[in-house]
This record gives C-alpha cells, structure tokens and sequence, in this order.
C-alpha cells in the first residue's frame, strides 16, 4: 500500500482538542467530525486540502483525551496518512484501529515542509520527499498492522478474517 | 514481577510477563462515556456481536454533556440509554444517579485491587489508586471489548516514582502529581507505567490517590498504579464484597527507571498554560488576577476537595470580578457536601455550585470546558488556564489585580489542566501568591 500527497506540517504536541475540538463531539458521524477537523487552529485546513495528502507532526502526536474522534476527523477529512516524530499511545492505537496508517520517523519529520509532495510505502517504510529527492525510512509497519490498515479499520479486518464468529 | 505485570500476567493466564510482551487479556470491567460509547455501539453492531459478553462487566455512565447541551448530545445520550436497556448493562447510572465516571466507579466499589479495567476514555487511569491495572483506549477497543470481554496489550515498562519526606502545609497529591509531570514532560510516562510509591503514598487520603492516579495520563503513561495497602482496603471493604486480588512490586523487580522524589521542598504546584507539565512552584507565579476559577472534574470533584475549598472560603468572599464554579464529582458527593455544610460556606462566599458533571455546564453557558487545560479545549485561543489543587491558593495576602493575561480560567480539575485560584476578599481580584 503506497500513499502519495501534499504535505501539511504540524508542531508538537498535537492534542486531541486541537484535531476535532471537545465542543463537537456531540456528534459520531465521521463525515460531520471531518467538518471542524483542526477548526480551531488552521479554520481553512478541511476546505483546502486534496484527497490523499498528508500531514507531518512533530512529537507526541494525537496527545490528550481517548477519543477514536480524532484520527476519524482526520481519515474523513481525506488524509490518507501521518508521518511523525513521535504518537501519543492511545492514538496510535486508535489509527490503526480505524484504517489510518501512521509511521514514526524523526528524520522525515524534520526534512520535510509545508508543501511538499511526498510518497510513503507502507510495507517497506520509505518515504520520499518527491521535491527535494531525499528518502528516509520509518520502521515498517508490521503486516498485520497493514492487514487492518489496508481492511479498512479493525472491523472490516475482524470481519474479514472471520474472527467475529470465532470471538462471539 | 511489578505490581502492574503481576496484574497483566493474571489476566492473560501466565505466570509472568515482560516488558514489550503482546497479551491478551480478559476484562473485569469495560467503560464508555456519552461521547465515546456511542461509537462503540456502533462498532459492536458492525461486528455482528448481539450480546454483551457479561453486562455485569460493563459500565456505560452518561457524564460528558450533562445535562445535554443540545440535541445531538441528547441523541448520543439517548443512544448509549436505549443499549443499556437493550443489553441489560447493570452499570447504567441515570441522571440523578449518577457521577463523574471516574469518581462513580470507585464510590460504588465497582473496581478493587488487582482488577483490569479498561476504559473508553483517557483518565480511565484513575483507577489504579485502588491497585488496578486500569488504561484508556478508543471506541473500536471497547467496542470489540463489550462483545468479547477480551483485548490486546503490550506489557509496559515500568518507571518507579518514590516519594520520600514530609509535606509541607497545603501540599498534597495534586502538587506531587504535577511536580512529577513537570519532571517527566507531557509525554515523559508514553506507553509507560507509572508506579507511584514511597511513604509519602501511604500516608495520602484515597482521594488524593486518585488525583494522582488520574493524571498519569498527562505524562502519556499506560496506567499509574499504587500498590494496597491499609488506606486501600478499609476505603474498598466500605464498597465492595469482592475478594480483591492484593500483590505488590517485588523487590527485586525491573524499573526502566527509578526516580527519588525528596517532596519537603515541593510548594504547591500551578501548571501553565498550555500543558499540565509547564509547573511552576507558586512562590515563581507572580500576580495573576482571575476572571474564573473552577473546582470539579474527575481529578478533583471529590468530598476532600470540596472540604478544603470551604475550609479556605469559610468567612471569605470570592473577590468582585472573579467567577467561582463549583461541581461536586457525583450525586453522593454533592449529598454529603449539602449535610456537611459545604455547600453553604461556598455559596455564602459567592460560588455557584451545582451538580452536573463534565464539560457541558461550562461549554454551555462560558464556552470554556474543564477539561484539559489544553488553549484548544476552551475554542478560544486567548484564554489561558491554570491547574491547582482546589484550595487554591487563597491562602494569600496583599492582592493586586495585575493581569498578565487578557483572559485567566483556573481550574482545580485535570480537565482542567489549568489551575484555579480562589480568592479572598479585598474584593479587587486576587493574587496566585501564598
């Protein structure tokens, strides 16, 4: 699985609050929380990014509160991935959980900026900054990470694999 | 062994794990929110599960928007009521039943020492002030939980906090707390354990064990844990006839790290905005006049908390310009505050007090939630919020109304990662400083 996009570029420590704002989670559809994805901080980011782009972050991304909100307004919103220094535990786990890769590489994050177009095979963890020519590489995902990435989320994966009859 | 893989290794039928070891374990206890448990549901419908794996195990509380602040938090409230019903989940609590999840769970003995919970949102954490493995997940997690009773982990390393010596007056498990985030960093405890321990542990209330507990999440830690002791069992055998399940740390047990805490030099404690870990000792804050100040939330809606606010505002107004909200933690708290007389001190200081429970009173009617004292949380970037222990710091003299900030909200809660401050009387604002 290969993602190719134009890079959006965050700070560290990127909360939960900062992704879908607490006062918006009166809502579960993801279609409604991609609306106010970042709409605090970059009010402009849902109506100006493409389908597939990415985001590259600093440290401890996806910090704060548990809510599975955060990486679904991201996914909804159309990032197809994030690359970053470093995830907030719970996050991490709530990505993958829901179909949104995420790698972890420090040289990535620091060499790439607001604009460029990079590419990022999820099997090997290369990625590539197609504007300046340089590759990093992120520890690959393992492949049954990738299995539920590439499912669609832990539920197509479950489903797929037939484990919901097996686990019910 | 520690205290935390001792419990992980119990619940995953093995005599012994290690750090970095992928478990699966079963669930004592499965918990969701209003926010969070409807996409649960949602999850556990997608599956195809038809029934909880044991409804005496899952407890699915409405807190976040209570009362509902409009109709589609009154939709999601309604969605998690009518599963409950459905699914015959005995830890439904209504409205006027019920708590702050985390201040309700303990206080109807819903978890004891050795327990693993696992809960749909951050400060699930709280928990391991009573010597459970507790940790907070996403909705798929819970989801995938409600209908199988089991989930996967990764085995923590474990960093031991000890604290050693005497507190000194006013000091207590929120200034520990956040002297040891602001040792740590915002991220200093990921995918850690936080083992909190030394003398000065025991010698701390429950109520201010949770505190603590609760916040192991702002370091980003797994859990935080407190191995049982006296203090422990006498609060759990209040609660509880379940046969607790009581270990503690070897001595010989591996630590990522150990670190001593020597506290007779700790003040009380403020966190900065934007970060519960940007601690500054209050002797270094300054003068800071505050427009609201906030003692509630899952960190500190506790009856202690609320006893030490009426013992400072006892004869004491709120200063002329300073908003003070008070909301007890649970009904029972909020009970046992009105016959002690609490609620009265406060409310002839100037406070307003109500029960209610999370972030919507104060969404609602200030736009500001109590929770993290995140900028981002409040959906305005200029406010500023500070973290304190809830009896401020009234204890001062001299007060000035300088203002570094246009607009300062103190809390005294972890969703309130900023701090509160009451205040005494001059009735020009208040100062920060002891």
């Amino acid at each position: 699985m290969k993602l190719l996009g134009k890079v959006w570029k965050f700070g560290d420590n990127v909360d939960t609050d900062l992704i879908i704002p607490a006062r918006f989670l009166n809502v579960w559809d993801e279609n409604e929380l991609a609306k106010n994805c970042f709409t605090d901080l970059r009010p402009d980011f849902v109506t100006t990014i493409s389908p597939g782009d990415i985001i590259v972050a600093g440290e401890n991304f996806g910090c704060g509160s548990s809510r599975e909100h955060a990486p679904l307004a991201i996914k909804s919103a159309g990032i197809s991935g994030i690359i970053a220094k470093s995830f907030a535990r719970i996050f991490y786990r709530n990505a993958f959980n829901i179909g949104l890769p995420i790698l972890e590489c420090k040289e990535a994050s620091g060499n790439i900026e607001e604009g460029n177009r990079v590419s990022v095979d999820l099997a090997t963890g290369e990625i590539g900054n197609l504007d300046t020519g340089h590759q990093f590489f992120a520890k690959p995902i393992p492949d049954f990470m990738r299995e539920i990435v590439e499912a669609g989320g832990l539920v197509e994966y479950v489903k797929k694999k037939g484990l919901a009859e097996q686990a019910i | 062994m520690t205290i935390t893989e001792k419990i992980l290794a119990r619940h995953a039928g093995l005599d012994h794990v290690s750090p970095g070891d992928l478990i699966e374990v079963s669930v004592d206890m499965a918990l969701a929110n209003d926010i969070t448990a409807p996409l649960a549901i949602k999850v556990f419908e997608e599956i195809g599960a038809r029934r909880v794996f044991d409804p005496y195990k899952i407890a699915l509380i409405p807190d976040h928007f209570v009362p509902n602040k409009d109709i589609e938090s009154a939709e999601q409230a309604k969605a998690m009521r009518e599963f409950s019903m459905q699914q015959k989940i005995a830890h439904y609590y209504e409205v006027g039943q019920s708590g702050i999840e985390h201040v309700l769970l303990p206080e109807k003995g819903l978890v004891i020492p050795g327990d693993l919970v696992i809960g749909a949102d951050s400060h699930t954490c709280t928990y391991g002030a009573l010597g459970a493995f507790s940790s907070g997940v996403g909705s798929t997690d819970l989801g995938l939980i409600m209908a199988t009773g089991k989930t996967w982990l990764k085995v923590p390393p474990t960093i031991k906090l000890e604290y050693e010596g005497t507190l000194l007056p006013w000091v207590g498990g929120k200034d520990l707390i956040l002297f040891t985030l602001g040792l740590l960093g915002i991220d200093g405890g990921n995918y850690r354990s936080l083992e909190f321990s030394g003398p000065v542990i025991g010698r701390l209330s429950m109520d201010q064990r949770f505190t603590m507990a609760n916040m192991a999440v702002e370091a980003g830690a797994k859990n935080g844990i407190i191995a049982p002791d006296e203090t422990t069992m006498a609060y759990v055998a209040q609660r509880s006839s379940r046969r607790p399940f009581v270990c503690t740390s070897d001595p010989e047990a591996d630590y990522e790290k150990v670190v001593k805490i020597e506290v007779g030099e700790v003040e009380p404690q403020v966190a900065f905005p934007h970060s519960p870990a940007n601690v500054r000792p209050l002797s270094e804050v300054g003068n800071v006049t505050v427009d609201q100040a906030f003692i509630g939330s899952c960190t500190n809606g506790r009856l202690e908390d609320l006893r030490q606010a009426a013992t400072v505002l006892r004869s004491r107004k709120v200063a002329k310009g300073t908003r003070l909200i008070v909301i007890p933690g649970s009904q029972l708290i909020y009970s046992q505050a009105i016959k002690e007389g609490i609620v009265q001190t406060l409310m002839d200081a100037g406070a307003v007090s109500w029960c209610g429970y999370l972030p919507s009173q104060l969404w609602t009617l200030s736009r500001w939630s109590p929770g993290r004292p995140s900028r981002w949380r409040t959906g305005n970037l200029d406010n500023e919020q500070k973290l304190y222990r809830p009896d401020g710091t009234s204890k001062k003299r001299g007060v000035s109304r300088q203002s570094s900030y246009s607009s300062c909200i103190c809390c005294f809660g972890t969703h309130c990662r900023s701090g509160g401050a009451l205040n005494e009387t001059s009735g020009e604002g208040m100062e920060i400083r002891r």
